[in-house]
C-alpha cells in the first residue's frame, strides 16, 4: 500500500523580485491500495504529473510524508524506491544514443532474459517485436513508438506499483484499445497496484477509483461510480474541476 | 608467447590462439608467427620496415589478422605495412596494437598502414587499440592510415580504442575515385590524463564517391580529446562527418569539421556535438534500479557501442 500524507510541493517564482514561492501541489493526501487501479485525472497545469514525479522519487516534496506498507520512504532515492517495487512511465520518454530496445527491457527486467520473452513485451504493446528489438532509442522512434516501448518497460519490471504519466499522449487511436487490454492484463495478472495520469474516458472507465486534482489540490475522490458521472455530466472541465465554483 | 602477451592478443583480435588463415603476429618486435594462404600472401617488405600483404584479385570472405603486442618497457617502433587488394576481392583485415607497460619507460607503436583497393574491392578493416600495465611509462600510439580507393572500391574502417592508451595522434588520408566508398566509425574513450587526436582528410575525387566518417567518444577525468576531419568534394560526390562526443569531469573536447567544395555537385554535410549525459537518461535507468554510478556505465557503453 502506497500512502501520500499532505504533501506539498512549492518551487521558487524565478519571476518574482521578492523571493516568492508558488505552490504546485498543496496538501495532497491520497492512499493507492493494494491491487487496485487509480486514475488521476485533472485541468492541465493541476499538478499531477508532479504527484508522479515524487511517487517515483524524482522531485521531492517541500513537505509531507510518503509511506510504503506503513515505511516512511519520503528521503528515499529513486534507484532505491525502484528496487522496493515502485516503475515509473515518463510522459515524454528518453532517447538514448546506442541503447537499443533490447537493452532497456533487459535493464528494466533486473536480470538476463532472452530476446524472445523481450519481444513478447513488445508484441503486447502492439509493436512488431523484430522490427523493433535491435533498434537504438533515440530519436529515429516516432513519439507513439517511443511511448510504447516505455510501458513495455514497465510491463517488464513487474513491480507492486506501476505509476503512468499520460500513456496514451502520442498513442494513435487503432491503438487505444490494445492499449486499454495492456493495462487490464496487467492489473489482473501482476497483482499490483496501477496508477495512471490520464485524460481519456477509455481509461477512466476501467478505473477502481478516480482522484481528481485541480490547482494543485484533490478535489474530487472516490470509485469510478460515484465520480465518473460528475466528471462526463459537467459542460467542461473547469467545472469539473471546481474551477468556477472558485471564480 | 606469454600469459601477457596472449591476453593482449585476445583484447586486440579477439583471439585466443593463433588464428585461422593469414596471420602476422609482431610481438616485442619480432614477427613470432606467419602464415599466408592459397589467396592471400604476406611477406617482409624488402626494407624489412614491415610487411607487404597481397590480396588476389577475386577473393571472398577470407580474413588477415596482423595484431601487435608489446610488452617491453621501453620499446618504441615504426612499422610500415601495405596492403594490396585486387580486383573484386571482399576481406577482412584485423590489425590491432596491444601495450602492457609495467615498466618506467615510455612504450610507442607508430603503424603506418597503407591501403591500396583495386576495381570492386572491399575491405572491412577492423583496429583496436589497447593499453595495460600499472607502470610509469607511457603507453603510446601514433597510427597513419593511408587509403587509396580505385573505382567502385568500397572500405569500411572501423576503430576503437577504448582503455588504456596514454597518447595517440592519429592520422587518417583517403583519395576516392569514381563509385569509391569510405565509411568510417571511431569509437573512443579516454581518461585520466589521456591525450588522443584524431584527424581525417578525405578527397573525394570521382564522380560519385562518398564518404561517411563518424566518430563517437567519450572524454573523461582529465583527458583531452581531437577530433578534426576534412572532407573534400572535388566532383560530384556525397560526404557527412559528424563528431558526438560526452563530456565528463574535467576533460577537454575539441572538434573541427571541416568541409570543402570544389565542385558545384559536391553535398557536404558535417554534424558535431559536445555535451555530459543528459540528466533525464540518469533518471531514467534511476527508476529501472540501477544506481547513478551503474546508469552512466550503461549509458557510455551503449554510446561506444
Amino acid at each position: 500500500m502506497l500512502e501520500l500524507r499532505n504533501i506539498s510541493f512549492q518551487v521558487p517564482d524565478e519571476k518574482a523580485k521578492n523571493a516568492k514561492e508558488i505552490g504546485i501541489l498543496d496538501n495532497v493526501s491520497m492512499t493507492l491500495e493494494d491491487n487496485k487501479f487509480v486514475v488521476i485525472t485533472g485541468p492541465n497545469g493541476g499538478g499531477k504529473s508532479t504527484l508522479a514525479k515524487i511517487i517515483a522519487g524524482i522531485e521531492k516534496p517541500t513537505s509531507g510524508q510518503i509511506l510504503w506498507d506503513g515505511q516512511d520512504i519520503t528521503d528515499m532515492s529513486i534507484t532505491d524506491r525502484a528496487k522496493l517495487g515502485i516503475s515509473y512511465a515518463f510522459q515524454q520518454p528518453v532517447r538514448f544514443k546506442g541503447v537499443t530496445v533490447f537493452d532497456l527491457i533487459r535493464l528494466a527486467a533486473g536480470k538476463e532474459i532472452t530476446v524472445g520473452s523481450a519481444c513478447e513485451y513488445l508484441s503486447k504493446v502492439g509493436l512488431c517485436a523484430k522490427d523493433y528489438i535491435r533498434r537504438e532509442v533515440n530519436g529515429s522512434l516516432s513519439g507513439g513508438e517511443i511511448k510504447r516501448i516505455e510501458i513495455a518497460t514497465i510491463m517488464a519490471r513487474k513491480t507492486k506499483v506501476s505509476v503512468f504519466d499520460e500513456p496514451e499522449a502520442g498513442i494513435d487511436l487503432w491503438s487505444f484499445q490494445n492499449l486499454i487490454q495492456v493495462f487490464e492484463e496487467m492489473h489482473s495478472q501482476l497483482h499490483g497496484s496501477i496508477l495512471i495520469i490520464s485524460h481519456q474516458e477509455r481509461i477512466l472507465n476501467i478505473a477502481d477509483e478516480i482522484v481528481l486534482i485541480a490547482d494543485g489540490k484533490v478535489t474530487k475522490q472516490g470509485t469510478r461510480d460515484e465520480i465518473l458521472p460528475q466528471l462526463l455530466g459537467t459542460a467542461n472541465a473547469a467545472v469539473a474541476c471546481g474551477k468556477a465554483e472558485a471564480r | 608467447m606469454d600469459a601477457i602477451q596472449r591476453e593482449l592478443l585476445l583484447q586486440v583480435a579477439g583471439l585466443h590462439e593463433i588464428p585461422e588463415g593469414a596471420y602476422n603476429i609482431r610481438a616485442n618486435g619480432a614477427s613470432v608467427g606467419r602464415a599466408s594462404s592459397a589467396n592471400i600472401e604476406i611477406v617482409t617488405r624488402e626494407d624489412q620496415k614491415g610487411l607487404e600483404v597481397r590480396v588476389k584479385a577475386g577473393t571472398k570472405h577470407e580474413s588477415v589478422h596482423i595484431p601487435v603486442i608489446m610488452s617491453q618497457s621501453g620499446l618504441d617502433e615504426v612499422v610500415y605495412n601495405d596492403f594490396y587488394i585486387g580486383e573484386g576481392a571482399d576481406v577482412t583485415i584485423i590489425a590491432g596494437c596491444g601495450i602492457h607497460n609495467g615498466g618506467d619507460l615510455s612504450t610507442r607503436h607508430n603503424g603506418i598502414h597503407r591501403f591500396f583497393l583495386e576495381k570492386g574491392a572491399h575491405v572491412k578493416y577492423v583496429e583496436k587499440h589497447y593499453g595495460s600495465g600499472d607502470g610509469k611509462g607511457e603507453r603510446v600510439m601514433n597510427p597513419v592510415t593511408e587509403i587509396s580507393l580505385d573505382e567502385d572500391s568500397f572500405m569500411e574502417m572501423d576503430t576503437v580504442q577504448i582503455k588504456g592508451v596514454d597518447s595517440t595522434n592519429r592520422k587518417n588520408t583517403a583519395h576516392l575515385k569514381a563509385g569509391a566508398k569510405l565509411v568510417v566509425m571511431e569509437r573512443l574513450l579516454t581518461h585520466g590524463n589521456q591525450h588522443a587526436e584524431s584527424y581525417f582528410d578525405v578527397q573525394l575525387d570521382g564522380e560519385d564517391s562518398s564518404a561517411n566518417v563518424v566518430s563517437r567518444s567519450v572524454a573523461r577525468d582529465n583527458s583531452y580529446q581531437l577530433f578534426a576531419s576534412n572532407i573534400v568534394g572535388n566532383n560530384r560526390c556525397t560526404g557527412h562527418t559528424e563528431c558526438d562526443a560526452i563530456i565528463m569531469e574535467d576533460a577537454k573536447i575539441r572538434a573541427v569539421p571541416e568541409l570543402s567544395a570544389n565542385h558545384v555537385d559536391a553535398a557536404l554535410i558535417h554534424e558535431a556535438a559536445i555535451g555530459k549525459i543528459a540528466g533525464e537518461q540518469i533518471i531514467k535507468l534511476m527508476t529501472l534500479g540501477l544506481t547513478e554510478a551503474e546508469a552512466e556505465e550503461q549509458i557510455i557503453s551503449g554510446f561506444l557501442k
